[in-house]
C-alpha cells in the first residue's frame, strides 16, 4: 500500500473536552535534582500487565540499575533498583489505589553506585530494540504505565505508519512534559530519529498544546533539524484543552482517523509515545542505565516551594514534599498524579512509581467537595464527553444495577478522563459512578465465567 | 500525620457552573420581557408576576418538608417556573386562579414526579393548559395594551385571534397589542434568547430550529411566516418552554427531531385547532416524546463502527 501520508496544518476535530484551568505554575522552574533519600521502597506493580516477583532477598547488596523484580509475563516490564545500598525487607505496602501490593525496601549507601553489568545495548533491528526496551523496564510514563515494548511490538498484521509524540499534557498543574522538553531536547530528537528508523515509519507527528509556546519552538527545532531530509517529522500545535492527551483524542486530531472502540492504536495504524518516554528510550540506548528516575511536579496550593523535582523511583512522598519545603498549610488532599484523572490517596506515606509524574497537595479550600444534588439533564455531560458518549444514562443505568442497560450505553468505552463530572452543574459524581458500573460488569463477568467453562 | 485526608475519585477539579447560576441566568434572560410586560399591561403585571412566583416558592417549600427531603428552594428552579407561568397569563387574571396554576405546576406536575430534573412535561406549561380547560373565559380575556392609561378600554383579542392583519410588524416586535404577559414584546423575548445562548445556557439548536420550522410549516400552509413566528406565544415557547432542560432532549440530533415536531405542531394547531394558540400544546405534546427521541438519537460512540474511517486524502 503506498498512500501518500499527509501533514495536518491544524488539528482535526475532536468531540467534547473541557477548558480546565491551567495552573502551570511550575513550567518556569528549572527541574531540581532531589539527594540520595535514605531508603525507597520499590513496589513489584508498576506497570499495567503481571506484577513482577522479587528475585532478591532480604541482605542483599544492590547496585543502581541492579534488577530486583521480574516475571516471565510478556505484558511485564522488569524493576531495578533506584539506589545502591543493602536490601532491608520484602514485604506488602500499600499502593496508591488502596490495594496491598509486594514492595522492595532498599537501604541506600548514598553512594548511587552503578551495577557493574550495565552497559550500552546494541540495537541493529527491531527485534534488538524489543528486548532492549524491555531490559530497560520502560512503560508508558504518561501515566497509563503500560510496559513500552508491548506498544512497539507491532503485530504482523497491522501497518503502522505514523507516530505520534505526545507533549499535549493537558492536565492542570502538571509540567514535567514541558520541562522534559525545555531541559532534555537532545534525547528527545536522538529518541524520535532512532524510533523512526528502527521502526521505518514515514510520519512522525509531535502533538502539543499551545499553551507551552517555549516547548513548541524547540520542538520546532527538532523537527526542522536537517536530518530530517524529507521533513518526515512535524510538529502540530493542538489548542489547549482537555483531555487531548488522552491516546484516542489525540490520535483522531493528529490523524483524523478513529480507534474501533476496544482496539489498540495499532489498529489505528498509530503508535502514541509519550515525550518522556521517548528521551528516556535516547537516554537509555546512550547509557544503558535502566528506568530509575523520574521527573515529578511537585504543586499545589499546599506545597511551600513548587517545582519539579527529579527523584529515584520508590523515594517516599512525604521526602520529596519536605524537600520541597514541606506543607505551607494543613493539607486536606493529596493527589497522585494530575486532579482530572489522578488518585487522591489518604497519606504521604506512598511511594513514587515509574509511571507518575505529579504530586498534589491542596488545602480545605482546594480540596473541599460540594453535595451533588439532582441531574437537571442539561446535557453538558453529554457535550464534554470526548468518547460521545451520555454520562447521564450510564450513570442512570448504574444506580438501577442495570448491566444490561450499562453496556449498551458503552460504558466500557470510558476512559474516565472526568470532564462529565467537571462540567456537571449539580456537582454529580459521573466518573465515580462510571467506575462503580464497570466493577458491577467485571464481577459478573468473573461470575459467570465458571458456568460457561462447565458447558 | 493526624489530620483526615478527602479521599475521593477523580476528577478533583469542577467547573463553577451549578444548578443555581443556570437558573439565575434564565431569570435575568427573562428580565427584558418582564420589563416590558410591565411597560405595556401597567404595575398590575408585576403584582400577578409576584403571586405567581412566591406561591411557587412556597408551594416547593411545602412540598419538600412534607416529603421529608432537603429544601431545594435555593437553586431557584421555583422561581423560574413562577415566573414563566406569569408570563403566560393574561394580566387582569384572577390572582386566586394563577396560584391554582402554580399549586399545579408544582405540587403536580413537579414535586409529584420527583422534583428538578424528573418533570416529563414543563411545569408552567402543564399548568397553563390545565387553566386554560379549567377556566377557559378568565385564560382567553385579553385587554389590550396601555389599557392601564384608558380605564374605558375594552377586551381585546391576541393577534392570533384577530384578523391577520390588524397589526403590523412593528406592532408586534414592540408588543403593544393584547395577550399574555410575556409573550406580546418580540424583541425582549430575543434579547433574553441571545443572552441564554452567549452564556451556554441553551444551545441555539431548538430555538432556531423550532422557529425555522413554524416559518417553513406556515409557508406550506399559506400563513404569513412572520406574522405566525412573532405572534402569540411562538418565541417565548420556542426560547423559554422548550429549552428546559428536563423535558427536552439531551442528544443534539435529538433537539433538531424535538425542535421540529414543536414547529410542526405548532402550525397545524394554530391553523387547523378551534384554539388560536398551539404552542404550548406542541411542546407538552414533545415533552412526553422526549424519550423516545432521545433513545432513537444516542449519538455513535466514538469508535463504535466497525470499519475505521480511512484518512482524509
Amino acid at each position: 500500500m503506498e498512500t501518500k501520508l499527509t501533514f495536518p496544518k491544524k488539528p482535526y476535530r475532536t468531540h467534547g473536552g473541557v477548558h480546565v484551568p491551567h495552573r502551570k505554575n511550575t513550567a518556569g522552574k528549572q527541574s531540581v535534582e532531589m539527594p540520595v533519600p535514605s531508603s525507597v521502597t520499590i513496589t513489584m506493580s508498576q506497570h499495567i500487565g503481571a506484577v513482577c516477583k522479587p528475585v532478591v532477598k532480604v541482605g542483599d547488596t544492590v547496585a543502581v540499575g541492579q534488577v530486583i523484580g521480574d516475571n516471565d509475563a510478556y505484558v511485564c516490564a522488569p524493576i531495578h533498583s533506584s539506589v545502591s545500598g543493602t536490601v532491608k525487607k520484602i514485604d506488602k505496602v500499600t499502593a496508591p489505589d488502596g490495594s496491598k501490593v509486594d514492595a522492595v525496601t532498599i537501604e541506600s549507601d548514598g553512594e548511587m553506585r552503578l551495577y557493574e553489568g550495565i552497559k550500552p545495548p546494541v540495537i541493529n533491528n527491531l527485534s534488538d530494540l524489543l528486548k532492549a526496551t524491555r531490559e530497560s523496564g520502560l512503560v508508558g510514563l504518561g501515566g497509563a504505565g503500560f510496559p513500552a515494548h508491548v506498544k512497539l511490538n507491532i503485530p504482523p498484521d497491522k501497518e503502522v505508519d505514523t507516530l505520534i509524540i505526545n507533549v499535549a499534557e493537558c492536565e492542570p498543574y502538571i509540567t514535567a512534559d514541558h520541562r522534559e522538553v525545555l531541559e532534555n531536547s537532545w534525547a528527545i530528537m536522538s529518541g524520535v530519529y532512532s524510533l523512526k528508523d528502527i521502526l521505518g515509519l514515514k510520519r512522525v507527528i509531535i502533538g502539543v498544546e499551545n499553551n507551552k509556546p517555549d516547548a513548541i519552538k524547540v520542538l520546532k527545532a527538532i523537527a526542522d533539524n536537517e536530518v530530517d531530509k524529507y521533513d518526515e517529522v512535524r510538529i502540530l500545535p493542538l489548542k489547549a484543552s482537555y483531555p487531548y492527551g488522552a491516546e484516542k483524542v489525540l490520535i483522531k486530531a493528529c490523524t483524523n482517523r478513529t480507534v474501533p472502540m476496544g482496539k489498540l492504536p495499532s489498529d489505528a495504524g498509530c503508535i502514541v509515545m509519550n515525550v518522556a518516554s521517548i528521551a528516556f528510550l535516547a537516554e537509555y540506548m546512550k547509557t544503558g542505565i535502566p528506568l530509575t528516575k523520574k521527573r515529578i511536579t511537585v504543586d499545589g496550593d499546599a506545597i511551600e516551594n513548587p517545582q519539579n523535582v527529579i527523584v529515584p523511583v520508590g523515594t517516599c512522598v512525604k521526602d520529596i514534599i519536605d524537600f520541597c519545603g514541606g506543607y505551607k498549610e494543613e493539607p486536606k488532599k493529596l493527589i497522585m498524579g494530575g486532579p482530572m484523572m489522578g488518585a487522591a490517596v489518604s497519606d504521604d506515606s506512598l511511594f513514587i512509581a515509574k509511571q507518575n509524574n505529579a504530586i498534589l497537595a491542596f488545602t480545605e479550600k482546594e480540596a473541599r467537595l460540594q453535595e451533588p444534588s439532582a441531574c437537571i439533564r442539561c446535557g453538558r455531560c453529554v457535550d464534554a464527553c470526548p468518547m460521545c458518549l451520555v454520562p447521564t444514562a450510564i450513570c442512570k443505568a448504574v444506580d438501577q444495577k442495570d448491566t444490561k442497560a450499562m453496556l449498551d450505553s458503552n460504558i466500557m468505552n470510558c476512559m474516565e478522563c472526568g470532564c462529565c463530572a467537571f462540567a456537571c452543574p449539580a456537582n454529580r459524581h459521573l466518573v465515580n459512578n462510571i467506575r462503580l458500573g464497570k466493577q458491577i460488569i467485571n464481577n459478573e463477568k468473573k461470575r459467570l465465567m465458571p458456568l460457561k467453562e462447565g458447558k | 500525620m493526624e489530620n483526615k485526608m478527602y479521599v475521593s475519585s477523580s476528577p478533583h477539579f469542577r467547573s463553577n457552573s451549578s444548578t443555581t447560576k443556570i437558573m439565575l441566568d434564565v431569570i435575568i434572560a427573562l428580565v427584558p420581557a418582564t420589563i416590558a410586560s410591565v411597560i405595556i399591561f401597567g404595575p398590575l403585571s408585576l403584582m400577578l408576576i409576584g403571586v405567581c412566583i412566591a406561591s411557587c416558592v412556597l408551594c416547593e417549600y411545602i412540598c419538600r418538608k412534607v416529603m421529608k427531603r432537603d429544601t431545594t428552594i435555593g437553586d431557584l428552579s421555583a422561581v423560574v417556573t413562577g415566573l414563566l407561568l406569569a408570563l403566560n397569563l393574561p394580566v387582569n387574571i384572577n390572582p386566586l386562579i394563577a396560584v391554582f396554576g402554580c399549586i399545579v405546576a408544582i405540587v403536580v406536575v413537579k414535586q409529584m414526579f420527583g422534583g428538578i430534573g424528573m418533570n416529563f412535561v414543563n411545569p408552567a406549561l402543564a399548568a397553563r393548559i390545565v387553566l386554560l380547560v379549567s377556566f377557559p373565559n378568565a385564560m382567553m380575556t385579553w385587554v389590550d395594551a396601555f389599557f392601564y392609561k384608558a380605564p374605558d378600554a375594552v377586551a381585546s383579542a391576541t393577534p392570533l385571534a384577530s384578523d391577520p392583519s390588524a397589526y403590523s410588524y412593528t406592532q408586534l416586535l414592540l408588543g403593544t397589542h393584547g395577550g399574555s404577559l410575556g409573550e406580546t414584546c418580540a424583541i425582549a423575548l430575543i434579547l433574553g434568547g441571545l443572552y441564554l445562548v452567549v452564556r451556554k445556557v441553551i444551545s441555539p439548536i431548538i430555538p432556531c430550529v423550532y422557529i425555522l420550522t413554524s416559518g417553513v410549516m406556515s409557508l406550506i400552509i399559506g400563513q404569513d411566516p412572520i406574522y405566525q413566528i412573532l405572534s402569540g406565544g411562538l418565541l417565548l415557547g420556542a426560547i423559554f418552554m422548550a429549552t428546559d432542560y428536563a423535558t427536552s432532549p439531551i442528544t443534539k440530533w435529538g433537539k433538531v427531531v424535538y425542535a421540529v415536531g414543536c414547529g410542526v405542531l405548532t402550525i397545524l394547531l394554530r391553523t387547523y385547532s378551534n384554539m388560536p394558540e398551539g404552542v404550548s400544546f406542541s411542546i407538552i405534546l414533545m415533552n412526553i416524546l422526549v424519550p423516545l427521541i432521545e433513545s432513537a438519537t444516542t449519538p455513535k460512540a466514538f469508535g463504535k463502527e466497525k470499519k475505521a474511517k480511512g484518512e482524509k486524502k
